[in-house]
This record gives structure tokens, sequence and C-alpha cells, in this order.
């Protein structure tokens, strides 16, 4: 068995003797139904028992939390490997749709990753949602976000990737949509649905291509063609891998295809927590973890630009969380420049650091977003302008949001750290063009991402109030979900400890397919010091800018250089952008379409219809006037005049009657009695 | 024993019955021509059955179910013009003429 699993040459571990998992594995459908079962049965109650739905929600999460966990941890114990699915119909001869699930290091890591972060975010959603609108639908769409996360994940093939990726996007509109009466959330919902349906185009294309390029829709027998240098798979794998890509990018919004992100905040805050930790932004991420062999081989040219484009990700988004106002947009682009780096890994080739930022990052993301809503909570305004001082008031919050922003600006011994130092060293390993540049950005983003977080931390919890009001602590049920995230942010760093315990990398690569890894061995002691500095001096200097309280907020918020601000206020006009080139090419196209439309396609509507009105009127005058209702008015008239004259047989006397029937019974006997 | 005055009888009770149910305007006595005519052909079923029955008493059994069905009919039918009696105080036929077309 051990022949599936070829770890790379830095790999430490002997993988243990694999197994299939026993009935956890075989029944890992049970976990992905559930959710959509939930879904409707909060959808037939909600109307009359709210409450029902976030305890339905919770309960439901609470068993995929249970399977996905035990999943998970037999995929520590035993490595297990197991597939399973069943036709659901053929497409063309070679082509099979098939429904099934898959549970191997990877998907059991992101069932355990998704059922623990939403498990959380719907038990704290049940209380932050308490009293709004909509609160049963609300966790209806939640239980939908999170099965079609699963879906996603668990699939063995192409085609229910892209069922679940697209459930995923749907769900996601829904949520971010929830409080559609105010127009610019609905255009948010819409924002994201649109840009990511831009992206799907270039992995729907992908996904044929690879499939055709195969032979299959299998994932496993894609990736081993990949492997095998397949004749087909040789001719579409690098556009092929490259369209996949541009999928990812709109998922995991990557520079540019990331202005959706940040605008997705018009959602509540449970939901930014989910999408941004579990359910929606990790697809992407995990879309090439899952196509990881095909990069390693075949597409490996494509690996160049999913590192830049990582990089540039990385940077530019981070450098936009300095100048938000909004807490959860500093959170949200905080996001973008971690998938940047997640991102980048992917394209150096360092499969393990990838996927162990997005399992370390899914804990205390989740865990500052809704830490960050507890706060909106207290204060009713997302705007660090209404915040400060909010220390004294929230203590618990204050903490957790702490070790949260300490985890995410990758100080040791928490969990982004090693995430983090594990990335620096893939990127500095790889053998990728231009890799050392890619590295100094890295190190710069982990500069950047302490200099927010300090920003946001100083202008939320330290200095004097600023709103109105005074804000209380959460509820138990909001806080009870913060300590526990806290405490996983932690601790989840510590199962991959280079040259210590690598065990994350051994368990998330038993897979079906061989893999190379790239994986740290030990400390690369130069990289870790840089990158621990540049997050110190990150801290320093984000503490010195906006650590003196002041009047304002605007006012202590003074970082304001003349060219670079503005550019970063406007988000790189990035939006602008896009109004324009949408602007640029619908006029011509408006009227191209508008000139074909009343020419071409109106004349020949026209002819027809002309033609038609014609016919019409011959069939109307001729056929119908003088033959068809002839003939009915004829029949009409006939029966009414029979009625009319027959009604006057029915008198009534019931004696009449009698008397017409012994007169026929005379008539009979008289009958008989002559033919003999 | 000849079975013409049988007949002639049983025919005389019939006619009497169909001249009552046609003739009497009173419902009741209509009732009571009906009952005289199923009693003719009591009289008839027995008379063929005494003269030419071979298998067994299948006249006097179709007799006993007559009777049986008669008594219920007059059940109905008296019920009926007991009702119709005591929403429009008369019991004559020739009021009744609600199903006119």
């Amino acid at each position: 068995m051990n022949s599936f699993i070829k770890l790379g040459a830095l790999a430490v571990e002997e993988v243990k003797e694999l197994s299939t998992g026993g009935w956890a594995a075989e029944n890992a459908w049970i976990m992905l139904v559930l959710p959509f079962v939930s879904a409707l049965a909060i959808l037939a109650l909600g109307k009359r028992k709210k409450l029902w739905g976030s305890r339905i929600a919770i309960g439901m999460m609470s068993y995929v939390f249970l399977h996905g966990g035990w999943l998970w941890y037999l995929s520590i114990t035993q490595g297990v490997v197991y597939e399973k699915a069943v036709s659901i119909g053929d497409v063309g001869q070679n082509f099979h749709l098939e429904w099934g699930w898959v549970v191997d290091g990877l998907s059991s890591m992101m069932y355990f990753v998704v059922g623990t972060v939403a498990l959380l975010v719907f038990i704290y959603a049940s209380s932050y949602m308490k009293g709004e609108k909509r609160y049963a639908g609300f966790f209806a769409s939640l239980s939908l976000f999170a099965g079609a996360m699963l879906v996603l994940v668990a699939s063995p093939n192409i085609v229910q990737l892209i069922v679940g990726w697209e459930l995923v996007g749907v769900a996601s509109y829904l949520l971010i949509g929830h409080y559609w009466e105010n127009k610019e959330n609905s255009s948010a919902g819409m924002k994201a649905f649109l840009v990511n349906k831009v992206a799907d185009v270039g992995l729907i294309i992908g996904a044929i291509m690879v499939a055709v390029g195969a032979g299959s829709f299998r994932i496993t027998e894609i990736l081993h063609a990949a492997e095998e240098g397949t004749a087909g798979m040789t001719k579409v794998a690098v556009a092929g891998a490259g369209l996949l890509f541009i999928g990812a990018m709109g998922k995991s919004a990557q520079f540019p295809l990331h202005v959706w992100l940040p605008d997705a905040m018009a959602g509540p805050t449970p939901v930014s927590a989910l999408m941004h930790a579990a359910t929606m932004v990790t697809a992407g991420v995990y879309l090439l973890a899952r196509f990881f062999p095909l990069y390693e081989g075949l597409g490996e040219p494509v690996r160049v630009y999913i590192m830049w484009i990582g990089a540039i990700t990385l940077l530019l988004t981070g450098l936009l969380a300095l100048v938000q106002t909004d807490l959860k947009k500093v959170l949200a682009y905080s996001t973008l420049s971690q998938l940047g780096y997640m991102v980048t890994a992917m394209g150096a080739g360092a499969y393990t650091a990838g996927i162990f930022h997005l399992f370390t990052h899914a804990f205390f993301k989740a865990l500052l977003f809704l830490a960050a809503g507890s706060v909106i909570h207290a204060v009713h305004s997302n705007d660090m302008t209404d915040m400060g001082g909010i220390r004294k008031f929230m203590p618990t919050t204050y903490k957790t949001f702490l070790i949260g922003s300490i985890a995410l600006a990758g100080l040791p011994p928490l969990a982004g750290f090693f995430s983090k130092d594990e990335i620096l060293v893939g990127i500095d390993i790889a053998n990728v063009t231009g890799n050392q540049f890619v590295l100094w950005t890295a190190i710069a983003g982990a500069f950047i991402t302490p200099l927010y977080m300090t920003r946001a931390i100083a202008l939320t919890f330290f200095g004097s109030y600023k709103g109105h009001g005074e804000p209380h602590e959460a509820p138990k049920t909001m806080t009870i979900p913060l300590v526990v995230l806290a405490a996983l942010s932690v601790v989840a760093g510590w199962v991959n400890i280079p040259g210590v315990y690598t065990g994350f990398a051994t368990w998330t690569a038993q897979r079906a397919e061989e893999m190379d890894l790239h994986h740290a061995e030990s400390f690369d002691y130069a990289l870790l010091t840089a990158g621990v500095v540049a997050a110190l001096l990150g801290v320093v200097v984000g503490w010195r800018l906006w650590g003196k309280d002041a009047e304002t907020q605007e006012a202590r918020d003074t970082f304001e250089i003349p060219v670079l601000y503005p550019l970063l206020r406007n988000k790189y006009y990035l939006d602008d952008f896009y109004l324009w080139l949408v602007g640029l090419i619908k006029g011509p196209l408006a009227r191209f379409v508008d000139w074909v439309n009343s020419y071409v396609i109106d004349t020949i509507v026209n002819a027809i219809g002309a033609m038609m009105v014609g016919l019409g009127g011959i069939v109307y005058t001729v056929l119908d006037q003088k033959g068809i209702d002839l003939f009915m008015n004829g029949l009409a008239g006939l029966a009414g005049g029979s009625g009319g004259k027959l009604r006057l047989l029915q008198t009534g006397r019931v004696q009449q009657y009698a008397g017409a029937f012994v007169l026929g019974a005379v008539v009979l006997v008289i009958a008989f009695v002559a033919i003999g | 024993m000849s079975i013409v005055p049988i007949l002639i009888l049983s025919s005389a009770l019939f006619s009497l019955g169909v001249y009552g149910m046609l003739a009497r305007r009173n419902a009741v006595m209509v009732l009571l021509a009906i009952e005289l005519m199923l009693n003719a052909v009591n009289i008839n079923l027995i008379a063929f059955e005494a003269a030419w029955g071979t298998v067994g008493a299948i006249g006097q059994v179709f007799t006993i179910f007559l009777i049986t069905v008669a008594a219920a009919e007059v059940g109905i039918g008296l019920a009926i013009v007991i009702l119709v009696f005591r929403n429009r105080a008369t019991a004559n036929l020739d009021d009744f003429t609600l199903m006119k077309g």
C-alpha cells in the first residue's frame, strides 16, 4: 500500500500503513447530505418556529463536526484513503457522471476544519443574529453554505466539484445579501456572484479540457494521466491547469479578481467568519491542492504565474488593509493577503506549506471575525472611528482578538508563525523563476500583517471610547466560540514543527495519487529570523504610529502619505477601472446589438409575423367562420331545439311516468305474444 | 287442478293494481295499489311452481324474497309520503310537481 505515496526528498516521516477507514469513510455521505436536509427542514419549519432554525443547524453541524473530526482522527492514525463513486449517468462514450466522496488526508483535514469552524460560527450566530430579520432563513443559507463546501471538498470528480463550487457561490450570494432591503448589500452579493462567474468560465473550460485530455472526469484519473504524461493530457495540461487556476483566482479572491471579497463584508459577521475561514475562499486553494500533482508535473509552467499572482495579492491587499476604517474590511484585506500567501506557496510547489497555512488561518481568521463581530454587536457600528478603548468593556473579546492577531502576525509560538515560516522556506527552496524576489515580497508581507493588525487593535481596543452608549461584553454563546477558537489558534501550529514533529505534512500527503512534497525538514534560521524580525518591526512601527490616543480617531489615524494614501483609499482604482472597462465594452456592444436587433432580427420577425397574420386571416374568414362555425352552430341549435321539445315530456307528475311505463310494458307484452 | 283460474285471479289483481296506481290521487292509495301488483306476481310465481316446477321450491323462495322487498318498499314509501305530507299538508300526487322540467 505504501506505493500509493511517494514522499519527497525532504519528507521526514514514513507513512503508516494505509486503511480504507471502515464505517466512517463508507458513510461519509451522511455528512454531505445532512446540511441540505437541515436547510430544507429549517425552511419548512422556519416561519412558525424561528428558534428551531438555529437548533436544527447547530445539531446538524455537531454531527458533521463529529463525523469530520473522526475521519480526520482516522486519517491521522491509520492513513485513510477511500474513494466511492456512484454512477448517475453517462456523457458520450467514456465519460461517466458520478456522485461520490473522497476520504483522504487532504479532504478529511478540510472536513475537520469546515466542521469545527462552522459549528462554532453557528453557535455564535444563534446569539449574534437573535432578533434579526429572517433568522431561520439565515440558518438555512448557512447550512447550505457549509453543505456546498463539503460537497466541493468531497468530490472525487471534477463535475461534482463544479456543482459544489457553484452551490457555494449561490449560498454566498444569499448570505452576503442577507439584508437585501439595503441596495448596497444586495449589490455586494451580486458583485461576489458575478466576479466569481467570470472566474468560473475559466474553471469550466479548464475542467472540460483536462477531462477530455485525460479521458475521464475522475480527479484521480486526471492526475494519473498528468503524471504518466498521457498524449492527450500533455497537449492540454498547461492551458487546462492555467484555466483551472483562473477559477481558483475567483473563489480565493486573487488579484485582480479580489474585488468582491471586501464588499462581501456587507453580510452579517458570522457569514464573513465562515466565508473567510472555512467555506468559500479556501475553495480555490483546495482546488490547487487537489490538483497539485497536475501543477507539479505537466502543468509546471503555470506555477510561475500562480506564485507571482499570489505574491502580488499578498503585498497589494496587505497595503490596502492599512487604510480601512471599517474593522471588518481590515480583516477582509488581511484574508486576501493571507490567501496570497497560500497561493504563492502552492505556486512555489510547497503543498504542505499552502494547506498548512489554510489550516491555521481558518482558526485565527474565524476568531478575528467573530471577535470583531462581538465588538460590532456591542458598538452597533463597523467603523473604527466609533470605537476605541473597548478593551475595558469587553475583556474576553479583547484577549481573544489579541491572540488571533498574534497568530496572524506570525509571532512564535502561535499558529501563524509555523505556517508562515513553512511558506517562506517553501518559497526559498522552490525552483521556480523569481522565487528569491517573491521571498522578499513575502517577508515584506510579514511586516505589513502585524502593522495593520496593530493599527486595528490600537484603534479598536486602546485609547478612549468614541462611540455612543456603553458597550457590554457579549453573551456566553458568543464568547465560548471565541475562547475555543483562540485555543485552536494557539495550538494549531504545533502539528507541524520542522525538525521536531511533522505530522501534518504526512497526514495531508496521504492521497490516492502519487505526489512529491517539498517540505521543510528543519528550521531555516535565517528565514525564521527574517520573518520574526519583520513581524516585530511591524508591531513596533504600528504602535508608534497609532498607539497614541487623540481627540478623534481620524486625527489618530495619521498615516497619510500623499500619493500612496489616495491610491490605497481608492483600492488602486480597480473598481473604477472595471466599471470603465464594462462601460467601454457595453456602449459599442449595446449599439451593435441594438442595430442587429432593430435591422436584422426585427425584419425577420416582422416578416414572419406578417405572414402569420395573413395566414390567420384566411383561416379565420374562410375555414373558421364559414366552415367550422356553421357546423358547430348547427349542432348546438339541434341540441337546444330538441332539448326544448323534450323538456315538455318531463311534467313532474309521477303518475304520468307510471302510465308511460305501463304502456311500454303492454307494448312489450304484445310484441312478445306476437313474436311467439 | 287447472292453473287457469289462478292466473285469472292474479291478472285481475294486477289490473286492479295498475288501475289504482294510475287513477288514484292519494299517494297512500297508490302505494297500496303497488302492493296489489306485487301480490299478483307472488300468486303467479307459486302457481307456475306448483304446475311445472322441477328443481324444488324456487317459486316459493322468490315469493318470500318479494314479500321482504315489498315490506321494505312500503317502509320507505310511507316514510317519504309522511315527510312530504308534513311539509306540504297534502298527499295529493298532482301537487308534487317539483321535478317539472
